[in-house]
């Protein structure tokens, strides 16, 4: 009964979401294979209730390992930890996000396990029979999608893509069994974490906003960048750009989206004076809904765009900004 | 500083194409280039190189094409080129690939660091990288946005990591993963060039590097590709068109309709 592990991350005590997007992951595939899932705590402080509800959510074990070395991440003393923690209780699948922290952490670990390790799925599955693992990826700039297996090897590994599974309802009467995990004391770790600069603009942290709204170059000027950042602000969302909006310094690097930038998965992305060169689409495929303004009834873009207004985005910008404050002011 | 950039050779993304029959993805040497986001690492290394002195070495697993990008390195000012070709490499995975890089670094010897690009623009997976750090047991940071500061024994870098800039002292030897904003790669020079054309590039196999067979190409691929498709854009698209005042605010009227539709305005509330 190798269990499925799914691999939380945390900031200050709190469980980040896209760990619980882990478990509902996690538990459809522990439940077709009739399995215990287990969710792996590594870090320096967690409250209580925050285990509590990796239980909610699915997890029927959580170990939990305690240590001020263990926060913020560095790859060496988690992946000991891991290793040694794998090497007891043998899991059959690891899943973890595809993170800066998931994408550097698994790959050193597969290489430790001997294991096959697919990057930034989008679906999973079972494959009949076999029970082996089906990871589901888009490769190529999203142009093509790729569905991998690692069938002789254990654990089968994944990194899953950040908002690319809805949550499960949270279920409070659940319960799981908390083991604490021994930190050891001799990791040798390379790497020192100094400090953090936080974005100095507006949150640049496109990957986790569930609105983006991205300008490109039909804006013009820098100027006219505002009127991205306006309705980024009116919509609750965060500012993205395309490659030539921050090539001619509209927008700073973390903000760009696409193939040399960012890959994110919105609940909406509102692609401003953008074409949709493939490059850019690369990074918005699995965005839910997608909004072009563009003047150029032709675009790329619309290949992809739920919604479109084609038009000048000078003259409806302004338009959709009043419209969005009288929307304020009513409720 | 001896800095060792692992670079690859990616088909043209706009130029990939699928055999209807097979399923595969049909690359043609033509249209294959330098993984563009490999630029970055190989600037960066040049810029150590001419702050700190030393050599960079470009390294590439892949097909007798592959040459056409150590040439490219060559004359944007790399010293040495190695090309990693056997067939008994192919169909290697990033497990794999990182195994072979591993041990051809090992062969290369003594070293300070390694950098390679963030990802590769054809598998997109950023797993090698991490994977030679691995098999090398050395310091890794992936992510690096600026390299702030060197000593002979320390690198102190920044990392673009989703909460922001974040500082790290990495021991060397250690191998970085760069992203875009490190530097702005140059262009190959006409003296670079001539000297690319009189430099020898070493082509090494599986033997000259005493790799373990069974951890090579296909075979020692944990990973199996089971099924490629190509996706159907399955969206339907809403298209308005805002042409006069009037029409304008029709159309803006209406996506406001449509985005409460999908209840996408929960943001305009709080403000
Ligand atoms: C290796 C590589 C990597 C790349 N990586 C990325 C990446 O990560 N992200 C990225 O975005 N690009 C990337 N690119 C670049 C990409 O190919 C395009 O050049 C870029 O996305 C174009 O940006 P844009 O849409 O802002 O500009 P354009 O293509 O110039 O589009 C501007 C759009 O604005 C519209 N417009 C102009 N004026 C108005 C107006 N008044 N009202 C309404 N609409 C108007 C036009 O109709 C046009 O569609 C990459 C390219 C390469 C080769
Ligand atoms: N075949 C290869 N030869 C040399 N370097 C490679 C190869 N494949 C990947 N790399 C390096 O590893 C990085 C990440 O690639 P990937 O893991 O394939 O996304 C690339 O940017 C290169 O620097």
């Amino acid at each position: 009964m190798a269990e499925v592990w799914t691999i939380a991350e945390s900031e200050g005590g709190r469980l980040k979401e896209v760990s619980f997007e882990l478990l509902a992951r996690g538990r459809a595939l522990s439940d077709e294979l009739g399995v215990p899932l287990a969710s792996v705590v590594l870090t320096n402080e967690i409250e209580s209730h925050e285990l509590e509800r990796l239980a909610w959510y699915g997890a029927d074990t959580i170990y939990v390992a305690q240590d001020p070395n263990l926060h913020p991440f560095t790859v060496a003393s988690h992946a000991a930890l891991l290793t040694a923690l794998v090497g007891h209780h043998a899991p059959q699948i690891i899943l973890a996000a595809a993170t800066t922290t998931g994408r550097t952490l698994l790959p050193y670990l597969a290489v430790k396990l001997g294991c096959g390790l697919t990057a930034d799925c989008t679906a999973l599955a079972i494959e009949e029979g076999t029970g082996n693992l089906l990871q589901i990826r888009p490769a190529i700039g999203g142009n093509i999608m790729a569905t991998i297996k690692s069938p002789d090897h254990r654990p089968q590994m994944a990194t899953i893509r950040p908002r690319s599974t809805p949550l499960g309802e949270p279920d409070e009467k659940r319960r799981a069994t908390v083991r604490a995990i021994d930190v050891p004391t001799d990791v040798h770790d390379p790497v020192q974490v100094l400090g953090l600069r936080p974005f100095g603009d507006q949150s640049a942290s496109i990957e986790n906003a569930s609105v983006v709204v991205a300008g490109g170059k039909g804006l013009k000027r820098r100027d006219n960048f505002t009127l991205v950042e306006n309705l980024a602000s009116s919509l609750g969302g965060e500012v993205g750009a395309s490659r030539d909006a921050v090539d001619r310094g509209w927008a700073s690097y973390p903000h760009q989206v696409g193939l040399s930038g960012k890959t994110i998965t919105p609940e909406l992305y509102v692609a401003v004076g953008i074409s949709g060169a493939i490059q850019h689409l690369a990074g918005i495929k699995t965005a839910k809904t997608i909004v072009s303004i563009n003047r150029d009834s032709e675009a790329n873009i619309l290949a992809l765009a739920d919604f479109a207004i084609i038009g000048d985005l000078f003259g409806i910008i302004p338009v959709l900004l009043r419209r969005l404050e009288e929307r304020r002011k009513i409720q | 500083m001896h800095i060792i950039v692992p670079i690859k050779q990616v088909p043209q993304s706009s130029d990939v194409k699928m055999d209807p029959v097979t399923g595969t993805m049909i690359r043609s040497a033509r249209s294959s280039v330098l993984n563009p986001l490999d630029l970055y690492a190989l600037e960066a290394a040049l810029l150590l190189k001419e702050r700190h002195g030393g050599t960079v070495t470009a390294v590439t697993m892949g097909p007798p094409s592959a040459l056409q990008i150590l040439k490219e390195a060559l004359s944007m000012g790399s010293d040495r080129a190695i090309h990693l070709t056997d067939r008994l490499f192919g169909g290697g995975d990033t497990y794999a690939t990182s195994y072979v890089l591993a041990k051809a670094i090992e062969k290369i010897g003594t070293f300070d660091l390694i950098i390679t690009g963030e990802r590769a623009t054809d598998g997109d997976t950023a797993q090698v990288g991490p994977g030679i750090a691995a098999w090398l047991d050395l310091a890794l940071a992936t992510y690096v946005s600026t390299i702030t500061a060197s000593n002979g024994t320390h690198l102190t870098v920044e990392r673009l990591i989703e909460e922001g800039y974040q500082r790290v002292q990495v021991e060397l030897p250690a191998l970085l993963t760069v992203v875009k904003e490190i530097a702005i790669p140059r262009l190959p020079t006409l003296r670079g060039k001539k000297r690319a054309m009189a430099t020898v590039i070493e082509t090494w196999d599986a033997a000259s590097i005493e790799a373990d067979r069974t951890k090579i190409g296909l075979k020692g691929s944990p990973t199996r590709v089971v099924k490629i498709e190509t996706p159907k854009v399955a969206r339907s698209c809403e298209a308005h068109h805002a042409d006069g005042d009037e029409a304008t605010l029709a159309a803006v009227d209406r996506l406001l309709d449509f985005l409460e539709e999908r209840n996408l305005l929960k943001g305009v509330s709080h403000g």
